[in-house]
């Protein structure tokens, strides 16, 4: 009897342990949140979102630039990645045994554990020092590179979520190979892929290492692909480690709005496959 | 296969990009070694024994960068490890089901938010706590190689502590998706016995432990590259200490601090070494631990392929 309480005791203490750890967890999340809203919702203004960078001791100036230069470098990614990324998780999905397909599998996961820091040195390697000029096209590059392997195994998954039924009806029916995986399969799958190819944006939208010797930064509004050009992230970090008042305001406005970026792209995410699963339930 | 296929050609063409993607992770490489090749040649195996790094008379040692790299890692997964384990065991074996939708976006959430992010929170909020922290620490402990030095806030600590918050949602959304592979009858078989809560719980990760330790080791891989949150708390410092409280350097961010300065060519290959061996070393462990996950799945299951 004496021992059924002990192990009882035990249990209860252990269930308390994980609840604890969850809380662990919540309590930095929280503090994050909290400071970047109460400090970010101080020092963010209209001006922060249409103006450009203001010199040391100037108050005021804003991101725009930096707004503008991440969402060129998210684009580029984005061109970059999206097909290799797509055509590759068709591929793994299609052609799921042999030897290959567990070469390139392996070869995904292991792209997406390098380094953002190792990726922004082989992109200054193949895309800067050739042309002694960092660009906006250098930085592109190494976020797509960092997107390909999600988004290869985003669509590798939910491709294989849709039923085997679909795939032998299209076949069935006299179609090719690439005609059922493109008229109907991907299609079934579109919903989910859309939204992975979102939380990949999201994803890379917030890096800086790889930026930091590709795209670089630029005080000016850019549109060339050719030149170096400012993003949130690495303007929030030449503020952050400045010595001046001014400047850490701007950078907790930048990190809001990277915060809310991510925000919003999760929850979108959450409901999308929510409906999904609901869909297909 | 059939050569005469009209499915030959597709498979061909969109093996052709799986081919790109496998290309792209061997180039890596390539050019790395390319690019670093003067300071191997130059340096060959002392580069990691000197911890000598001065740029500017031409001496480059590697030592304290990969002593901080491993030091503030493993300190992370000290202080990770329970609680990412905690709290996979918490949504996968004991959540009720409505609290387990929102836990999972929550910590999902914690593994989005921009590494610059919790660098920037690092510096003016974790930074100055961890200084109080230092402050109040009793002398007796002071004594201790673990504690001595100066309480600057900046340091090992912060870093470790930041690495730690930021490895938690990763170790556990993996071992999350392990739980999930063992079987149900594991669990039946336990209860059935009359096992309690902890001793089901135990015989489940005793089943899951191949893939757990791969969680583990996923985690630890994460923590060696990051580079924003850490440069940013941890003093860039290149010197080799035993002690919590002293600012350090790591690979990562030596790259990221110093690559813009590096005037000459071999200050840059140095730096670029650094950044191959960080590339090997990462590639080593994920491939390990990948191992773990997929025997613990059953060969390429993507059921613990979990996220990134």
């Amino acid at each position: 009897m004496n021992g059924t309480l002990r192990r009882k005791v035990i249990s209860a203490l252990f269930v308390g342990a994980c609840a604890l750890a969850v809380v662990a967890a919540l309590v930095p999340l929280a503090f994050i949140l909290f400071f970047v809203a109460s400090q970010g919702l101080q020092a963010i203004s209209l001006e922060f979102f249409t103006g450009t960078p203001k010199p040391v001791g100037e108050p005021g100036g804003g991101m725009a630039n930096a707004i503008v230069g991440t969402l060129m470098l998210v684009g580029l990614a984005a061109l970059f990645a999206l097909p290799i990324g797509i055509m590759t998780g068709i591929y793994l999905s299609e052609y799921s045994g042999g030897r290959f397909s567990s070469a390139v599998r392996f070869a995904t996961d292991t792209l997406n554990g390098v380094p953002s820091i190792v990726i922004g040195v082989f992109a200054y390697g193949v895309a800067v020092l050739p042309f002694r000029q960092f660009s906006a096209l250098a930085g592109g590059m190494a976020l797509g590179i960092m997107m390909i392997p999600i988004i290869a195994r985003t669509t590798e998954e939910l491709l294989l979520l849709v039923p085997g039924a679909m795939r032998e009806g299209a076949l069935a029916l006299g179609a090719s190979r690439a005609r059922a995986v493109f008229t109907v399969i991907v299609p079934a799958a579109l919903p989910g892929i859309v939204t992975g190819v979102v939380l990949a944006l999201a994803r890379v939208a917030g890096e800086t290492a790889p930026l930091l010797f590709t795209s670089f930064n630029n005080r000016f509004f850019s549109t060339s692909l050719t030149e170096p050009v400012s993003s949130i992230t690495v303007q929030v970090f030449t503020y952050a480690i400045s010595p001046y008042e001014d400047w850490h305001r701007q950078a907790w406005a930048g990190a809001l709005v990277l915060v809310t970026i991510v925000f919003v792209c999760s929850l979108l995410a959450r409901l999308a496959t929510a409906r999904v699963a609901r869909i297909r339930d | 296969m059939n050569l005469r296929s009209p499915d030959l050609g597709f498979r061909l063409s969109a093996g052709a990009f799986a081919l790109a993607l496998a290309a792209i992770v061997v180039a890596i490489g390539v050019e790395l070694t390319r690019q670093s090749w003067l300071s191997i040649t130059e340096f060959g195996f002392d580069f990691w024994r000197s911890s000598e790094w001065d740029p500017v008379s031409g001496e480059f040692g590697a030592l304290p960068f990969i002593w901080g790299t491993l030091y503030s890692s493993f300190a992370a997964l000290l202080i990770a490890t329970p609680v990412a384990l905690g709290i996979a065991i918490f949504i996968s074996e004991l959540s009720p089901s409505w609290l387990r939708t929102p836990l999972v976006f929550l910590t999902e959430l914690l593994a989005a938010i921009p590494s610059i992010v919790y660098g920037l929170w690092g510096i003016f909020v974790l930074v100055p706590a961890v200084r109080s922290l230092q402050m109040v620490t009793p002398e007796f402990l002071r004594q201790l190689p673990l504690f001595s030095g100066p309480p600057l806030g900046i340091g090992m600590l912060s870093a470790a502590l930041i690495l730690a918050i930021m490895v938690v949602p990763f170790t556990s959304a993996v071992a999350r998706e392990v739980l999930r592979t063992v079987p149900n009858t594991q669990r039946e078989g336990a209860y059935a016995l009359g096992a309690t809560r902890f001793e089901a719980i135990r015989a489940v990760m005793f089943y899951a432990r191949t893939g757990i330790v791969g969680a583990i080791m996923l985690g630890f891989g994460r923590a060696l590259g990051e580079t924003m949150a850490v440069t940013m708390v941890i003093g860039n410092n290149p010197q080799v200490s035993a002690s919590l409280f002293s600012p350090q350097h790591t690979m990562a961010a030596v790259i990221a601090n110093e690559f813009t300065e590096a005037a000459d060519d071999l200050y840059l290959h140095a730096l670029i070494e650094i950044g191959l061996v960080l590339f090997v070393i990462t590639l080593v462990v994920n491939a390990l631990s990948r191992l773990l996950i997929w025997t613990m799945a059953g060969g390429g299951g993507t059921a613990a392929r979990a996220k990134a």
